[in-house]
């Protein structure tokens, strides 16, 4: 069973080979779009390397639920919807939506996740030990 | 303009590995360019033949109907420079294939030294309104000349053939393309 740094070491350079940045960029707070510069395409490498690594299994759309955002149920005039939000929180436990909420435009969705939420991501998915 | 940038397959085992050869010519005009005292093939045209090597095997598993196109190479690392006169074993054994795209790794040797190794990733292309990237009779011909189907095993170990609907398409002339 992993440690939390374990879980963090290793998602590190999961993005360190995917995106090809360096370790020290890769820090907790930084986002997977903005900071790291990663593109639609890189989430199916990322996804893999995840499973991989730590022996998983990441079904489309449980890390990034991008069919909520092409739903118009959910979402109107481009801004995510009161119901897509709460859709969003259900099946987005591990990140955090505090500022996406305050204007939930759709295209700022891309750049929500950061290191830290992928890393809760994970914890979530496996045995974690202190 | 006729893209190969391998020779002849040497193994093809359905959904999991190819192996393919490039033989490198004085014969091939852009050697002439690169450089012109020391022509060597550029790195970018070993990633892309490794890229066909295991692009194909992707197509096939997917029996030649997803559109399949080269979307990442994360990784690419070369160890030597090759040269008229050598012949390059291309590699490639699927890490995965999902709905959404794949992954392959690959090799190339040079002998018994390593050449070079990379990933790749490609995507499945899935909007309907897209019509085919090339004709069936481009992959039906390439599997054919580079000899995949004499040396190719399917999935239950049987002997690789083209897969029917495609032997259809070819043969109604309907390729349904863009």
């Amino acid at each position: 069973m992993p440690t939390k740094d374990e879980i963090f070491e290793k998602i590190q350079g999961a993005l360190v080979d995917a995106l090809g940045v360096d370790d020290d960029e890769v820090t907790p707070e930084a986002t997977l779009v903005g900071d790291l510069g990663a593109e639609s395409i890189d989430f199916l490498d990322i996804v893999f390397r995840l499973e991989k690594g730590f022996e998983i299994k990441i079904p489309r759309g449980e890390l990034f639920p991008e069919d909520i955002l092409t739903d118009s149920t959910y979402v109107q005039d481009g801004r995510v919807t009161e119901t897509g939000l709460a859709e969003l929180r259900k099946r987005m436990p591990f990140a955090n939506l505090d500022d996406f909420e305050k204007n939930p435009v759709v295209q700022d969705f891309g750049n929500l996740l950061t290191v830290a939420d992928m890393c809760r991501f994970v914890e979530s998915k496996v045995e974690v030990t202190d | 303009m006729r893209w190969y940038w391998i020779d002849r397959f040497l193994e093809f085992e359905s959904g999991k590995r190819a192996k393919a050869v490039k033989c490198i010519s004085l014969a091939e005009d852009h050697l002439h360019d690169h450089f012109e005292d020391y022509p060597m093939i550029p790195n970018s045209l070993v990633i892309e033949g490794l890229a066909q090597t295991g692009g194909l095997l992707v197509c096939e598993h997917g029996r030649f109907e997803e559109k399949v196109v080269l979307a990442k190479v994360p990784k690419a690392r070369f160890y030597d420079v090759a040269t008229p006169g050598d012949t390059l074993t291309y590699t490639t054994t699927v890490e995965y294939i999902k709905a959404e795209g794949a992954m392959v790794t690959g090799t190339s040797h040079k002998g018994d030294q390593l050449h070079a190794e990379v990933e790749i990733v490609f995507a499945h292309l899935n909007d309907p309104r897209m019509g085919a990237l090339f004709d069936p009779d481009v992959f039906l011909r390439m599997m054919r000349l580079l000899g995949a189907f004499e040396v190719g095993h399917a999935a239950d170990g049987g002997p690789l053939v083209p897969p029917p609907r495609l032997l259809q398409t070819v043969e109604s002339g309907d390729h349904g393309g863009s």
